[in-house]
């Protein structure tokens, strides 16, 4: 093997380094505008799907406005704040304020049979990163009309299937409250019974992305309990 | 070398790159490395499918970006530079994935940003393109891709089969009718360590068949 001298190896890794640099600043500011793109059609996919429309990313953003009527940002007290747009509040970074200060977005929709929904957005932690969703109550404020998850990287088959209908579809006619009292949803280990007003299955192999999807309903809509309360019929 | 005569570029020689980690030099089964991604995508066959092609085209690319600069290379810092080279395409690739195919780049998830840390790849990189050309690298690199995914493949339809009861997301266990004779999916086979156990078979069966596998 041919000997480089010290002079030979700085300069190569420093072209190295610059060359590899300019390569991927280029291909991520190229690419950016497609993938801030995909993100939003993702997020507003998700949102129908937690209403019951089922979008495609083609009409998903003609559906979007067609069901999604207003959007508007609450603080931890259930008053109204001005002046924030609800659809650009990223919850993660909410979740690092003290709780007096953050956003907490809201949505009202219109399902396919006409009914008004309101729409919450959950985020919290799974096994391997975030996950989040959106959760839709009727106008009683306390009955889920459907959900929707999603995951960044939990295992496949295990942790993953949180964002199949086969788990999604345990949640609608479930219920947050017990009178006044604040219970959300609790994951059960070995199934839960079906009259469980309260209850869904957890996922076999997933105990931590489904312990985790527990808690994150908890701590995201209790956030909510001022104006649920407020507003319930 | 230039005066030797020019080798074709499907010789015998080249397919045998391609041949031999298919089975006597499989990078799971022989080599043992690539466990750990084996274990973690292998519960459906889909995820299984995409990484094998991931993998397969990054370690065929990077193999050949590092043969053609092996010569410029200089030893001390091989190891980083060819590290910087694989990570580089990773990030290349799964920012197109992101960009152009959002629904494959979300099945994958973390598992294309896990390929750097895929012993087969920096394995390739070391031991094959800092020694070859270009040409006989890419080959190198499609095999043991394919290598590679074979086994996945067939530890995922395995798992798949019998811990969910389907076929690439087809129900087969439910359409044949096998649940009301009493018989249920294995959970346990879906947890990683059932994983283990069948690559651990895998590689018995495979010795047991080639005898010049076992060591002496």
């Amino acid at each position: 093997m041919k000997q480089f001298t010290n002079r030979y190896i700085f300069i190569f890794s420093t072209v190295m380094v610059v060359v590899v640099a300019a390569l991927l600043s280029l291909a991520a500011t190229l690419l950016q505008p497609a993938q801030e793109r995909n993100l939003e059609i993702e997020k507003k996919k998700n949102m129908l799907e937690s209403i019951g429309v089922h979008a495609t990313r083609e009409n998903a953003v003609e559906l979007y406005s067609k069901h999604i009527t207003e959007g508007f940002v609450l603080n931890s007290k259930g008053e109204l704040v001005d002046g924030v747009d609800a659809f650009t509040v990223v919850l993660r970074n909410e979740q690092k304020k003290p709780l007096d200060e953050q956003f907490l977005p809201v949505f009202r929709a219109i399902t396919d049979d006409g009914e008004k929904v309101i729409i919450l957005p959950v985020e919290g932690k799974g096994l391997w990163g975030p996950i989040y969703g959106y959760v839709s109550l009727r106008s009683d404020m306390n009955t889920i009309y459907g959900v929707n998850f999603d995951h960044k990287g939990e295992t496949p088959g295990l942790g993953a299937e949180i964002n199949t209908s086969g788990f999604e579809g345990m949640f609608p006619g479930k219920k947050l409250y017990d009178n006044e009292n604040f219970i959300s949803i609790h994951v059960l280990k070995g199934g839960a019974d079906p009259s469980d007003i309260h209850g869904v299955d957890a996922i076999s192999g997933g105990t931590i992305t489904s312990k985790g999807l527990e808690k994150m309903l908890f701590d995201c809509i209790k956030k909510y309990n001022d104006y649920l309360l407020k507003n319930r019929i | 070398m230039s005066n030797q005569e020019r080798e074709p570029m499907f010789s015998a020689k080249n397919f045998k790159y391609f041949t031999a980690p298919l089975a006597d030099n499989n990078p799971i089964t022989v080599q043992v490395l690539g466990i750990c991604s084996a274990l973690a995508v292998t519960v459906k066959l889909k995820p299984a499918i995409v990484m094998a092609l991931s993998v397969t085209i990054v370690v065929a690319v990077s193999n050949v970006v590092i043969a053609a600069m092996r010569k410029y290379i200089p030893d001390r810092i091989r190891i980083i530079v060819q590290l910087v080279v694989a990570a580089t395409m990773v990030i290349l690739v799964d920012q197109f994935l992101k960009a152009y195919v959002f629904d494959v780049s979300k099945q994958l998830s973390v598992f294309v940003g896990l390929i750097i840390t895929n012993c087969i790849l920096m394995g390739r990189l070391e031991a094959f393109a800092m020694a070859n050309k270009p040409w006989p690298s890419f080959i190198d690199g499609l095999g043991n891709g394919a290598g590679y995914g074979i086994i996945l493949i067939i530890v995922a339809f395995i798992r798949e089969l019998f811990g969910s009861g389907t076929i690439y997301g087809y129900p087969v266990m439910e359409k044949i009718g096998i649940y009301t004779t009493g018989y249920e999916n294995n959970g346990m086979i879906i947890l990683p360590p059932m994983a283990l156990i069948l690559v651990g078979l895998i590689i018995w069966v495979h010795r047991s068949r080639n005898k010049s596998l076992i060591e002496k």
